[in-house]
């Protein structure tokens, strides 16, 4: 099965054969690095950017204005910060121009802890991106997902911000992507480029026959179904969610669980229905907790389903804290763990209503 | 002095200064007087601005010019064939401002038949949009160019300096010809407190970007340094970067209380050429600002009639989509407005 890498890689080779994407770019995104996480090795439109976020990001606006399809990489999210005036203005274009304009452009990067990045290689973005009215914002957990949710965000006609947990990046998928060989080292085989420089130069990736799938912008993942609690989780606390819920199944417990995919528009319906069967709800995510997105979720919630609830509803977030420090010690109690998460989930069905 | 210019064409760049400035003046009257919320503008950088819009290759999609301009232009919006009233109207903020539906300041145009991108207040990153279109452009067999405009004091921003570096990659020079109007001011701070170099346009040599430094309040010098540019772009696919010194003749904005500053006057020193030249009277110079001033305030009269937008529109646009504005049916269902009914009501939270 395809790691989360290697699914975006497969979304991207569909998009530039049959999405009209033409360009590709960002920093080392080109031949011979074919980017940080082997996102971008093998494409044909794929190329090197100078170390230049606000020059991506305007570089990626402008084909966009010219109505072309591109994928931009910030390298990492930790690195997006001084690009939010031009995340603006493309998110804006469509209104400020009273619909004359659209931009429809994908910027995808890295985001969150996870491989001890330290201090800024660690950040997270969901809840800035949510703050940039105009930018569709979509986050996958797994490499099906990954690569439908690319495949939607190509399509879309306006600016789509694809965040990738960075701590899955290698994590496999469970399911098959429509085309993928179900053998690992075949796939590997055909679209991993070769370590060895020399090999490198003179490799091309072999692209499996891919096909369409496409996961809609806006819609959540029912991942496991249950009545005790509902668990609303995305990106790298996803499968600790979902493992948890698992666990705690077999003895007795039965989460719903949900994977938002969307942060915004993100799908209010499912969350809704779900809170008000359980009356009880949980939101997980490792961004800073002050104005984080889990606490919209948290005063909607408040605002709209105050009677159905049977206990506090509850966030669990990061620290608000200035980085993620590089030592475990200090990360691991930085941004929500799995034991962090096993026990507000207990907590939240144990609570007497 | 450019012996291209024939007599006609004289006198329609006269006849458009003209407009152009009773437009501006008309603007600047009509925020004073509490009918709009902001000016910005560009009068007195009419000897460059109309020239550049007579020159531009007018069209929708790359076979086009691309133009990313700053809110001084209005002079170039008009010689491409924009109206007057749709300025005014943006002034106003009324419904049927064409450029934003009264969402923007007056100036901020976006005019997708002609390529005019959507012009915003930020200073500069419209240098690092215009590498996207430019790069599209380098599509072969392509002709048109990107055209990007800005201020002196803008060029302090690091963008300036990105599309020096990205418009003259060897991996991708771009068909990108950069303008800076020099007015030697950055709001109320004097150009030279801030900038040692001489010429802005000195900063492309580094680069290899063929550059000039040119007397925008000449008609004749902006029409042949801005032909010039343009066919080097056009032909050679490669970056140019052309400065423009120019005058501001009512500060920099409202912020500033707009009063008419004592700077050289490109209209004036247009208007005295042409009738030393013989080429047009002073008669004929007096009748064409009077019907001029009778047209705008006529136009102007006409707005004051029309509607401001509906309140329930700002939920119009957020999202463009194929098969209508799915982004307003998103806030309906978000926030439980029915825009079937006529008004819709409030939201209820």
């Amino acid at each position: 099965m395809a790691s989360l890498a290697q699914a975006i890689r497969m979304a991207l080779a569909y998009g530039e054969q049959k999405l009209e994407v033409t360009d590709i770019f960002g920093q080392d995104v080109g031949p011979p690095l074919g980017g940080a996480f082997t996102v971008t090795q093998g494409l044909t439109t794929s190329w090197n950017s100078p170390l230049d976020e606000r020059g991506i990001i305007g570089m990626a606006t402008g084909l966009g204005l010219a109505g072309k399809r591109c994928v931009a990489e910030i390298q990492f999210c930790d690195y997006i910060f001084n690009t939010i005036d031009l995340l603006k203005l493309a998110g804006n274009a469509c209104w400020s121009s009273n619909g004359e304009y659209n931009v429809p452009i994908v910027v995808m990067t890295p985001v969150g802890s996870g491989i001890h990045g330290s201090i800024y290689h660690s950040h997270s973005f969901d809840a800035w991106g949510s703050r940039i009215p105009g930018w569709k914002v979509v986050m996958p957990s797994t490499s099906l997902d990954a690569y439908g949710l690319m495949l939607s965000a190509i399509l879309d006609p306006n600016p789509v911000m694809y965040l990738i947990p960075k701590a899955l990046m290698r994590a496999k998928g469970e399911e098959l992507i429509p085309g993928e060989p179900a053998n690992d080292k075949e796939l590997r085989e055909m679209i991993d480029a070769p370590v060895d420089p020399k090999l490198r130069a003179n490799w091309k990736a072999r692209w499996p026959k891919l096909e369409e799938y496409l996961v809609p912008i806006g819609k959540a993942k029912h991942v496991r179904e249950g009545n005790a609690a509902t668990v609303i989780s995305y990106g790298r606390q996803m499968p600790i969610v979902t493992a948890i819920a698992d666990r705690l199944a077999g003895q007795g417990i039965d989460y719903d669980v949900f994977d938002l995919r969307t942060i915004y528009p993100y799908d209010w319906q499912a969350i809704r229905a779900s809170i008000e069967k359980t009356g009880r709800v949980l939101f997980v995510n490792e961004d800073t907790e002050i104005s984080n997105f889990g606490e919209h979720l948290l005063r909607r919630t408040c605002d709209e389903l105050f009677y159905s609830l049977k206990v506090r509803p509850r966030l669990l977030a990061g620290k608000h804290i200035p980085g993620i420090g590089i030592c475990p010690t200090l990360e691991d109690v930085s941004v929500p763990q799995e034991n962090h998460i096993e026990a507000e989930m207990l907590s939240l069905v144990q609570e007497p209503s | 002095m450019s012996k291209k210019l024939s007599n006609e064409k004289l006198r329609e760049i006269y006849n458009l200064m003209v407009e152009g400035r009773i437009l501006e003046e008309r603007l600047i009257k009509m925020n004073k007087s509490g009918e709009g919320y902001f000016w910005i503008g560009g009068p007195g950088e009419e000897a460059f601005a109309i020239p550049f819009g007579m020159l531009v290759h007018k069209g929708e999609g790359i076979q086009y010019d691309y133009l990313h301009l700053h809110y001084r232009a209005s002079g170039t919006l008009l010689a491409m064939g924009a109206k007057s009233i749709d300025a005014i109207r943006q002034m106003r903020s009324t419904a049927t401002d064409p450029y934003s539906g009264g969402r923007n300041f007056v100036n901020h145009y976006a005019v997708k038949k002609w390529n005019v991108v959507p012009v915003f207040s930020c200073i500069e990153p419209q240098y690092l949009q215009s590498l996207g279109t430019a790069h599209a452009q380098r599509e072969k067999g392509c002709k048109g160019i990107t055209i990007v405009t800005g201020g002196d004091a803008g060029t302090a921003e690091g963008d300036f300096a990105s599309a020096l570096v990205w418009s003259s990659r060897p991996a991708g020079e771009l068909p990108l010809l950069m303008i800076v109007t020099n007015n030697k001011y950055g709001i109320s701070t004097p150009w030279e407190g801030q900038h040692g170099e001489k010429n802005v346009a000195d900063r492309g040599k580094a680069f290899g970007i063929k550059t000039a430094t040119v007397n925008g309040n000449d008609v004749w010098e902006a029409w042949e340094a801005l032909e010039n540019a343009m066919e080097y772009v056009r032909k050679e696919r490669k970056p140019f970067l052309l400065e423009l010194r120019v005058s501001r003749l009512y500060g920099h904005s409202s912020a500033s209380g707009a009063p008419r500053w004592n700077e050289e006057d490109c209209l004036a020193l247009f208007e005295e050429k042409l009738i030393k030249q013989k080429i047009i009277t002073k008669e004929e110079c007096q009748k064409i600002w009077d019907k001029t001033l009778a047209h705008i305030t006529d136009l102007y009269k006409k707005v004051r009639e029309e509607a401001f937008p509906e309140p329930h529109t700002i939920y119009d646009h957020v999202w463009m989509e194929s098969d209508g504005d799915k982004g307003r049916d998103h806030f309906a269902a978000e926030i439980g407005i029915d825009f079937t009914q006529n008004p819709p009501p409030q939201a209820h939270h």
